[in-house]
């Protein structure tokens, strides 16, 4: 589903945000990014989303190339992913009910079956009897709740989260993760980046372990 | 890889075309109600652009009255054949007969001498001295409008009549419908000088317009391009937004100019009236005003569609 090989990336002022990284994910499996600050991280979920492109080696996402990917097929190919961001970047004037519909209205899908996807999104992050309200009103851990059922509406192949638990409590970080570990029951490959080390030892998945670019640890928890 | 993506695994061609006109019409509404959101500032960009249209608009229709005013071009162009004095008017008949064939003669009367005389009477208030005349002086006239609308084609026409054995002379005012012709010509120039100018004008405007709303939106565009939006799903909201606003001030313009011309017609015909004219102002018909406003839509989508195309390759999410 992902593969990593010798994958480095420089950027134009010289700086290399990573170097030699390699690794696998293979479709439906869940794990975590993790490092200290300035490690990679970013720039790692960057790759993956095809906002950057790698320096050298070579990352294949879905059998494709990204290096080599035109431009005018970097949207068919966001359309099998969902982003879910630490800002939850949520449009302020619109409510609930549109932000999450955006994918499907990028997809194509008609009016008549959005409703029914979008509330069956909200049902499973429980925001269903918010569908009417802007997100300004809602509290931080509901807007990213909102976030997650934008990321999950298109039934992507793969969940990839950007410190998705950032800002909240935890006893919300974990509801949170406990919906990662829901989709990623149902066969959707999950890749959350954190630097919750402590979360990321109670749920025991596959942990990758970056430092100053590059990936010095991959296994459990326990592990790094 | 689906060009569709995960989520329209099972969407159809006819949903996708059905869904794709849902876009079309949302597009439009929201186009409608971001103009509506900002009532003022959209009335003033629309009233600028609409300045600019109804200008060469103005001039245009200043054109065509001084067109109606001078009188048509055929009018102006008319040649008058004096026949010799010996020709008689079985011999003029036959020649008018014959020069009405003429492929380049579109229209020809005859005025027989008898007759130019008797009017002579009537208009000259010569009658008692035209009375002691032996014999009736005129000559009979062909009076032909050419059928070609250039001076220079009534011109070969001219030099062809003047060949006629019968012809004693041959008249046709050229000067003046070269000065008209002329005066027409830089008129037409400068209209197409000022409506080009003024038109860049308009596109200027609409694309910065949509330039500053794409800035505006661009926190939307990067979440849109990370969800899957292609440029051309992001583009159309901007591109409907350029035509309604090209399209509005297109009408309003036409307003403005019908305003001017209802403020100018009743002093013109007094005018007129001073001189013995019925003459009235003529203003823009319904199809020249759904024509003003649809091609200054097509103004504002172009103006749009240049904007937004540099700008959304250089918005990419973060």
């Amino acid at each position: 589903m992902i593969r990593f090989t010798d994958v480095a990336k420089r950027y134009p002022e010289g700086f290399e945000a990573l170097s030699g990284v390699s690794f696998q994910l293979e479709r439906g499996e869940m794990a975590f990014l993790t490092g200290p600050s300035g490690a990679g991280k970013s720039t790692l979920l960057k790759l993956v989303t095809a906002i950057e492109k790698p320096s050298a080696g070579k990352l294949s996402l879905m059998g494709l190339d990204i290096g080599a990917l035109k431009p005018r097929d970097v949207p068919f190919l966001r359309r099998h992913m969902g982003i879910i961001f630490q800002n939850h970047r949520l449009l302020m004037d619109r409510t609930v009910f549109d932000n999450v519909a955006l994918p499907l209205h990028m997809a194509g899908v008609p009016h008549k079956d959005m409703a029914k996807r979008v509330r069956a999104a909200l049902d499973k992050v429980g925001l269903l009897d918010k569908e009417k309200l802007n997100p300004v009103v809602l509290s931080g851990g509901e807007q990213q709740r909102v976030g997650i059922a934008r990321a999950v509406v298109g039934k992507p192949a793969i969940l990839i989260a950007d410190e998705p638990t950032g800002n909240l409590d935890p006893a919300l970080a974990a509801d949170v993760m406990r919906l990662f570990e829901q989709f990623n029951q149902v066969g959707t490959t999950v890749l959350v980046a954190s630097h919750d080390l402590a979360l990321i030892a109670r749920l025991r998945h596959r942990t990758l372990y970056l430092k100053q670019g590059r990936l010095v640890s991959d296994g459990l928890e326990g592990a790094v | 890889m689906s060009r569709q993506g995960a989520t329209t695994a099972r969407v159809t061609a006819g949903d996708r075309a059905a869904r794709n006109l849902e876009h079309h019409r949302d597009s439009l509404a929201r186009a409608a109600r971001d103009l509506w959101a900002t009532p003022l500032a959209s009335l003033l960009t629309l009233l600028v652009m609409a300045i600019a249209l109804g200008l060469p608009m103005g001039l245009h229709l200043a054109l065509q009255n001084l067109q109606g005013l001078t009188g048509r071009w055929d009018d102006a162009a008319q040649i008058s054949l004096f026949l010799k004095p010996a020709v008689s008017l079985q011999d003029a008949e036959a020649l008018a007969g014959r020069l009405k064939a003429k492929p380049g003669v579109a229209g020809l009367r005859l005025i027989a001498k008898d007759e130019a005389l008797a009017e002579f009477r009537t208009r000259s208030g010569f009658g008692e001295a035209l009375g002691q005349l032996d014999d009736n002086p005129l000559p009979h006239v062909l009076v032909l409008t050419p059928a070609a609308q250039t001076p220079e084609a009534a011109e070969r026409l001219l030099a062809e009549l003047k060949a006629e054995a019968a012809v004693d002379l041959a008249q046709l005012d050229l000067a003046w419908v070269k000065r008209l012709a002329a005066i027409l010509a830089v008129g037409q120039r400068a209209l197409a000088l000022v409506a080009a100018a003024l038109g860049l004008g308009v596109l200027l405007v609409t694309g910065n317009t949509i330039r500053l709303a794409v800035e505006n939106r661009r926190e939307e565009i990067e979440v849109q391009k990370l969800v899957g939006g292609t440029d051309a799903f992001i583009r159309r909201p901007f591109l409907y937004s350029g035509f309604l606003q090209g399209a509005l001030a297109g009408f309003l313009a036409w307003s403005l100019v019908a305003t001017g011309l209802a403020a100018l017609s009743a002093p013109v015909a007094s005018l007129a009236q001073l001189y013995g004219s019925a003459y009235a102002l003529e203003g823009l018909g319904a199809l020249e005003g759904l024509g003003l406003g649809l091609f200054s839509g097509l103004l504002g989508w172009l103006g749009a569609f240049l904007a937004v195309g540099r700008r959304l390759k250089a918005i990419e999410p973060g």
